[in-house]
């Protein structure tokens, strides 16, 4: 039976990473102050958004692997202890990668948000979904669909359609925010606002393990 | 950890300018009968003194906690985690501004207290010894010391034999751990003393004292008329942790000490003080800057040696008829406006509007102390000893904090009669001018008071990344 759940997820977890400061909406502010233009808010996040997406990738091709050649009730045990594993060891040692400066190339920009990203496991987080909606290809309605659709999710095209479809949402949650906190509200909020996303993070890595298990 | 950031932290210097008033002041009090071999040694403490004017210990000590040793020489300190945390390329904002380090100039220890339970009472919670330190990265006599966004950062003196190089290694703000040598290619630096960053542009910079062995029995006059002490200010990209270039500025101006970049994360430029002139006793301050692709130094404030009878002072001055100023300390406010510079020669803190950086006007003193004009304080009993030394600005800019002692060894060059610490506030007008507060009078007995740093951040604890 297809449904729109598991790319509704995708979409919901890009937005999600794309709200997280650590991910990459806070440097763009930053270089935006540094030079005192909204242009180079805008500008630094397709690099970060692409980092985010290469490290996905990197998740979703590991999990493409197992699937051809890891026997399924093996592979939802290996993803839901990695999950698992990798959520507690967040929670206990909540350390991120500490590389680069405020002065940077858009190729910085890649390579620290690769890195931010695959140290927190967003790729991971996303890996249930992949193994469990295996059998659902995008929906499409009516004459308007766009070239994805119908793609299942188990095919090289799907895979990427998935990884683009999270990577737009996180693109534009944290372009949102991005420029919300540049034009509007300002950094204050920060203050007020910034609760530890880490711990939730981690939170979500360990859920995201046990459904791998028990759906 | 706490679920929201530390609220002592702040994105850029203008928040933090509007943080709730400061209620207690952490100073550092060595005691120098140790080191001086002098009968009647107590331990070096770290005083809490209450800064609440609603307080019925308003102005006073309220607590001393002692170190385990003798002689350590407690110097300058620092706290384990700032607003440096807030940085978006290694956000960690949920940690802590809890644990004050203090190094120990002379044993090499750091001590590290922890403020967070009861922040009128401190209490010792662990101590790096020298051999750690050492071992891990062949460094000794820590001296400053910055929260940064990714480490504390400490810069030390020398090697453990005493001589050079002397140079910068890291902490983990966390564990406390030494993580190693920070510097990767050096180039030629050798000397080194202070040392701090603009973050905005990727920059760190440091300055040049002695070594070990040029400083620790005091001033070798041999070595200040031969001027071997330092004259150079290093730039480093503190991506790469490598030497960029060396501005010199001419080896009559001897030990370029205090290091102070504007907070604003945006400019580039900054403030060195040096302590003496060879040539005219003079002090000095000089404002690094960008200069196209490069960075350029050029002298923007002179203060001169004032006259004085030969029986006045001390052996070391004797030859040479003048105090000199010896500005040994200066400080920078959060706006980037008024900076701050101590004459701890000739007794007086000059406050200067450095809106333009490159034209300061002097537009306040104060006198106290000093070799020959000993000015004194209306509380204070007896002679005022020392001058204006380690001082401190409030986040708001309204209140300056100052100390009298620099070095046990130094102090009895320069007061041989020995002096007694004290601490003073002074109120500063927003548009310039300031004045001694004659309530407020701090005194340590027989310990010296050093670097003052106010809970919750100050005027030289924190970096920003946003501004």
């Amino acid at each position: 039976m297809s449904s729109n759940w598991p790319w509704a997820t995708l979409a919901l977890l890009g937005a999600y990473h794309g709200l997280s400061p650590g991910m990459g909406w806070l440097f763009a502010v930053a270089l935006g102050l540094q030079e005192k233009s909204g242009r180079a808010v805008v500008r630094a996040l397709f690099p970060i958004a692409l980092g985010h997406a290469v490290s996905v990738g990197l998740a979703v091709a590991l999990v493409a692997a197992g699937k051809a050649s890891i026997p399924d009730g093996v592979l939802s045990w290996a993803t839901a202890i990695v999950l698992v594993g990798f959520g507690v060891w967040k929670l206990v040692r909540p350390r991120h990668p500490r590389w680069v400066g405020m002065r940077v190339t858009a190729k910085d920009l890649v390579v620290w948000s690769f890195l931010m990203a695959t140290a927190h496991g967003a790729g991971l987080m996303l890996l249930p979904v992949f193994m469990l909606g295996e059998d659902n290809p995008m929906p499409c309605h009516g004459a308007g669909c766009h070239a994805a659709a119908g793609l299942s999710l188990t095919t090289p095209s799907g895979y990427l359609a998935a990884i683009s479809l999270h990577t737009m949402a996180m693109l534009v949650a944290s372009a949102a925010v991005a420029l919300i906190v540049y034009y509007k509200v300002g950094l204050s909020i920060l203050r007020r606002a910034w609760f530890d996303l880490d711990r939730i993070w981690a939170g979500a890595l360990i859920l995201a393990g046990v459904l791998a298990l028990v759906l | 950890m706490p679920f929201r950031p530390d609220p002592t932290f702040y994105p850029s210097p203008r928040m933090a300018m509007d943080a709730p008033r400061e209620r207690l002041a952490y100073v550092a009090a060595p005691c120098p009968n140790a080191v001086l071999g002098k009968p009647g040694a107590q331990h070096d403490g770290l005083a809490v003194v209450d800064l609440d004017p609603r307080s019925p210990t308003y102005s006073q000590i309220t607590s001393l906690v002692e170190v385990p040793h003798l002689g350590d020489e407690l110097h300058h300190s620092g706290w384990n985690a700032c607003s440096a945390a807030l940085c978006p390329y290694a956000p960690h904002p949920h940690v802590e501004r809890r644990y004050l380090m203090l190094p120990s100039l002379r044993s090499s220890r750091i001590y590290v207290f922890d403020t967070k339970p009861d922040p009128k009472n401190p209490r010792l919670a662990r101590t790096i010894e020298a051999k750690e330190i050492s071992e891990r990265s062949g460094y000794s006599r820590p001296h400053t010391l910055h929260c940064g966004p990714d480490a504390i950062y400490v810069s030390a003196l020398g090697a453990p034999d005493g001589n050079g190089p002397g140079g910068i290694f890291l902490l983990d703000c966390e564990s406390f751990d030494v993580l190693g040598r920070w510097e990767l290619d050096r180039g030629p630096q050798h000397l080194h003393y202070d040392f701090w960053w603009h973050l905005g542009h990727d920059t760190l910079l440091t300055s040049e004292w002695g070594t070990p062995k040029m400083i620790e029995d005091g001033v070798i006059p041999e070595l200040l008329l031969g001027k071997k002490y330092g004259h150079k200010l290093h730039v480093w990209d503190l991506r790469r942790r490598r030497h960029v270039q060396e501005l010199d500025i001419g080896d009559e101006h001897q030990m370029a000490l205090e290091l102070r970049p504007a907070h604003d994360p945006t400019k580039a430029y900054g403030f060195m003080s040096v302590v003496v002139s060879v040539a005219d006793l003079s002090a000095s301050v000089w404002l690094w800057h960008r200069d196209g692709d490069k960075w350029a130094i050029r002298k923007v404030i002179t203060i001169p040696a004032e006259p004085a009878a030969a029986d006045d002072l001390p052996p070391l001055l004797k030859g040479f008829g003048a105090v000199p100023p010896l500005v040994t300390d200066i400080n920078l406010s959060l706006d980037d406006k008024f900076l701050y510079v101590s004459c701890w020669g000739t007794g007086e803190l000059r406050q200067y509007d450095v809106s333009d950086p490159f034209n300061p006007k002097h537009v306040g003193s104060v006198h106290i102390g000093g070799i020959t004009r000993r000015t004194p304080h209306p509380r204070a009993k007896g002679e005022v000893r020392g001058g204006p030394q380690m001082v401190e600005v409030s986040r708001d800019g309204r209140r300056i904090y100052f100390t009298n002692g620099l070095y046990t060894t130094w102090d009895e060059q320069f007061y041989p009669e020995g002096m007694k610490g004290w601490m003073v506030k002074i109120d500063a007008d927003p548009n310039g001018g300031m004045k001694m507060d004659p309530d407020f009078w701090v005194e340590f007995g027989e310990r010296r008071s050093h670097q003052i740093r106010l809970e919750g951040g100050d005027a030289s604890s924190d970096s920003f990344c946003f501004p």
